[in-house]
């Protein structure tokens, strides 16, 4: 297997992007990347998308942006797993460049949610979960998040001050990227009294609804400089993991064991531990998200990330700055796209390209993409070359 | 061969509401209602729940006190409302699915406007004494609406009341049985229509005390029997007041009558009236008690029934809730807005 | 209307059927065609009994559209006593004071329906004893 290089990326605007449609969003990031990358032709690419069927009503999304790229008759494929769907195609991309298959490999994803309603839209996302036994019986999306959070809280002592800090941090973040759908600093009092979703769970605790693409250019890494105009970033660590698709079957409801799963593995494969990386993007659908994960990567030991986000551990200039980007709180959160908008934001830090939020050194850094309440984790692991 | 009751359920909503509250919105002058009508307040079903629903859990009560009696073995399902939730698709199709009695099983939906539950138990012990079936599941339940502002607001109510016949285990035997039917004009709803509609004090004497007098005195004289000779006797109770009157006018006692009394706290559960009142003195009963049944069904008619109890009824009251405590206790109570909402009364637009 | 996904799920819906490893004993629900435990592919069926207590819980405050009338209400993650985990609604505890460990009972209720005219979708939710 070849070790693999992101030479090129590229992150639309976040947000409601009225004029643009489904497919202009994934050809401006594709283009971009291409771009960034100054490669001449791509061999395959990747799409992550979590429904364009329920949102545009769109399917066969493969075909669709190879054809609007330019790119047709390279193969596309669309990949799909739920709000992981990014971070998926970002690792199967990087499969077929390891292999051996392909030279150049685009990988992108996209989301454009703003063209159906609100409800639709809370219907669409909740196809995450179980649709049987977990939507049928009346929970939604933020619901099943809450109740983590409800368990978290009894277990551990895990406090709304916490969550609602969260936000905070990834907001002060966002307000420093250009692209990002909420560029506003906000405050824990703003998301204490904002209104209940689910209980414990505010509003401003959620992630938004947002249209947005992003794509990378992904080349062997001893090709790099040969293939593209920059340094390349390799990735040093790839693991993927799954676990029950319904958060009422999972072994311990404080626990993501798809993260620690997929760090392991991605940790093995690079050789490095929590300790080693300088900043990480995390998957924060909702402010517990965040705190779970951190705990299943292992950068706080069970229970105390919550007080490690109220102490100022995680923000930039901290212990392990999480979510320079904003996260998908303050940045956003189109689905498909955000695993690979994320690589975008990792990439860009250890190339030293981040401006007002670059971490300072930083050659180490991480993302963890997640699906559902859980259900799948995608961890990647890049290095500065 | 004796045939009777061989298991008995109920189930009520934990939703009330109070008079008072209904009169606050309308304007009304509550104590001369609660006084008129002999109410003080009435079940609420939840949004979640329907004669279907009620029906299942008072079906599954019955079953436990009919010895965790094998659902297989239930020959016939009849389930009789005003307020099925389907027009065409019998609530006996849900329940007895629920229930798993299927597929070997008769069922139908009855209708007899309040009488549609007695109805049901009247067959279903008919089947039994046939020959045709070995157990027959009788349910009465309603959810019934009262127009907003109208004098049947305030009694409206829901509950369900589940009787398994048989001929072996019985609880309470039925001894004798006649109805009595006509063609009355007293309350009555047409096709597509929201809310019944009823001719005012027609309702009264020429309808439920005429019907309910002509059923019970024939029974009585068929079985050459005189009230004294009850311990307990349970009539339709649309209100706290018909019921006391018209047994007081055949000569039963208050006293007689008083277990199964269940309207001034319950309101009018229409087809699961007389048939609740009927569990709540079951639940007390001694062996060799006899009890006096007439239920009432505008349109018009009454099922009227003679029961004797029997040793085994100390086995199984406790084995179920009580119908008592499931009407005293653990009650939430409602404002006029919830309970507005509660019964679809309002809705929420399109879109919203 | 389709309406043969809900149909397909009565036994578990109305009577909580449950599937039962022959091998290792643990019951599966809804029912699996492999355990998640040993991997065997042998089960028998069993109802469960309808008694659980609650894991853990939430108010859910934005219904999506089928329960849209019944906001706010509460949704929990239930522990049977025969062993499976259910995610729920928490029906008449209005006045009853939830907690992690509260014990339930589950009742036959209505769930959804298809609009007015489409069929009514039953199941099962849970009422704190």
């Amino acid at each position: 297997m070849r070790d693999v290089a992101i030479i090129g990326v590229h992150v639309t605007k976040c947000g409601e992007i009225w004029n643009k449609s489904f497919r202009d969003l994934f050809v401006e990031a594709g283009l971009g990347a291409i771009k960034d990358a100054g490669v001449d032709h791509i061999d395959s690419m990747y799409i992550g998308c979590m429904s364009g069927g329920l949102f545009v009503g769109q399917e066969h999304i493969g075909a669709l942006m190879a054809d609007y790229l330019g790119q047709a008759p390279v193969p596309a494929t669309r990949v799909e797993s739920a709000c992981a769907s990014g971070g998926v195609a970002l690792r199967t991309g990087m499969l077929d460049v390891a292999s051996g298959h392909s030279d150049i490999v685009l990988v992108g994803g996209v989301e454009k949610m703003t063209d159906i309603g609100g409800d639709e839209a809370t219907y669409a996302l909740a196809t995450a979960a179980d649709q049987e036994w977990e939507g049928f019986n009346g929970v939604t999306f933020p619901g099943l998040y809450a109740m983590m959070a409800v368990a978290h809280m009894h277990r551990y002592g895990t406090t709304p001050q916490q969550l609602a800090s969260v936000a905070v941090k990834n907001h002060d973040n966002g307000s420093l990227n250009p692209v990002a759908q909420f560029p506003m600093k906000i405050t824990i009092d703003a998301v204490l009294n904002s209104v209940l979703v689910a209980d414990p769970l505010h509003i401003l605790d959620c992630s938004p609804v947002t249209d947005g693409a992003a794509a990378a250019i992904l080349v062997p890494a001893d090709r790099v400089g040969k293939l593209g105009k920059k340094q390349g970033v390799k990735i040093i660590g790839s693991g993927h993991a799954t676990d029950t698709i319904a958060l009422h079957s999972r072994k311990d409801l404080c626990a993501l064991e798809a993260v620690s799963k997929s760090a392991a593995i991605a940790y093995a494969m690079a050789g490095k531990k929590p300790t080693d990386m300088d900043v990480c993007e995390v998957h924060d659908c909702f402010t517990i998200a965040e705190i779970m994960a951190m705990e299943a990567l292992g950068f706080f030991e069970k229970g105390k990330a919550g007080r490690a986000v109220e102490a100022g551990d995680t923000r930039i200039g901290g212990k392990i700055p999480i979510n320079t980007s904003g996260g998908l709180k303050s940045k956003g959160h189109p689905v498909g796209a955000s695993g690979v908008s994320q690589a975008v934001e990792i990439v860009e830090q250890l190339r030293g390209e981040s401006g007002a939020r670059q971490v300072k050194g930083a050659k180490v850094g991480m993302t963890q993409n997640m699906g559902g309440t859980g259900a799948s984790s995608v961890v990647h692991i890049m290095e500065a070359m | 061969m004796t045939v009777g009751i061989v298991g008995y359920g109920a189930h009520l909503p934990r939703h009330r509401i109070k008079v008072e509250e209904i009169a606050k919105v309308w304007g009304a002058d509550a104590p001369s209602f609660k006084k008129g009508l002999g109410l003080v307040e009435k079940s609420v079903p939840a949004p979640d729940e329907d004669v279907i629903t009620l029906s299942v859990e008072a079906a599954r009560n019955a079953l436990v006190r009919a010895g965790n009696l094998d659902p297989q073995k239930i020959g016939c399902i009849y389930i009789g409302s005003e307020s099925h939730p389907y027009a065409v698709k019998p609530s006996g199709t849900v329940v007895g699915e629920a229930i798993g009695a299927f597929p070997g099983c008769h069922v139908a939906d009855f209708e007899f406007a309040c009488k549609a539950g007695s109805e049901g138990m009247f067959v279903a012990y008919g089947l039994v004494k046939a020959g045709l079936v070995e157990y027959g599941l009788a349910i009465g339940a309603d959810t019934s609406q009262g127009a907003p502002g109208d004098a049947l607001e305030y009694s409206a109510a829901a509950g369900a009341a589940a009787y398994i016949m048989g001929s072996k285990n019985i609880v309470a035997s039925i001894d004798h049985t006649y109805s009595f039917t006509t063609d009355t004009p007293d309350f009555w709803r047409r096709e597509y229509q929201h809310y019944p509609q009823h001719a005012g004090r027609f309702t009264g004497e020429p309808a439920y005390f005429r019907t309910v007098m002509g059923a019970s005195q024939t029974l009585l004289e068929q079985v050459g029997m005189k009230p004294a000779d009850f311990q307990w006797a349970v009539f339709h109770q649309p209100n706290g007041k018909f019921p006391m009157r018209v047994g007081k006018m055949l000569g039963f006692t208050t006293k007689q009558m008083e277990q199964g009394w269940l309207a001034p706290r319950l309101g009018n559960t229409y087809s699961g009236a007389s048939p609740l009142g009927l569990t709540a003195i079951l639940d007390v009963a001694k062996p060799g008690d006899k009890i006096f049944m007439c239920s009432y069904g505008s349109g018009s008619g009454s099922d009227a029934f003679v029961y004797t109890v029997t040793d085994r009824i100390k086995e199984v009251q406790g084995l179920a809730p009580l119908t008592t405590d499931m009407l005293d206790k653990n009650k939430i109570y409602l404002e006029y807005g919830e309970y507005a909402k509660f019964r679809h009364k309002i809705l929420k637009a399109e879109g919203v | 209307m389709p309406t043969a996904r809900g149909w397909r799920e009565y036994p578990q819906r109305y009577r909580y059927e449950a599937a039962v490893c022959k091998k290792c004993n643990k019951w599966h629900f809804p029912p699996r065609l492999i355990c998640d435990e040993c991997k065997g592919q042998e089960f028998e069926t069993k109802a469960m009994k309808r008694s659980g207590k609650i894991l853990t819980y939430t108010t859910i405050r934005v219904p999506p559209a089928p329960f849209k009338d019944q906001a706010p209400y509460l949704v929990a993650v239930v522990e049977m006593d025969d062993g499976p985990r259910l995610t729920m609604m928490v029906t008449d505890y209005r006045d009853k004071e939830l907690k992690i460990g509260q014990r339930v009972k589950l009742e036959f209720r209505r769930l959804s329906d298809d609009g007015d005219a489409g069929t009514i979708n039953y199941g099962y939710k849970a009422v704190p004893v």
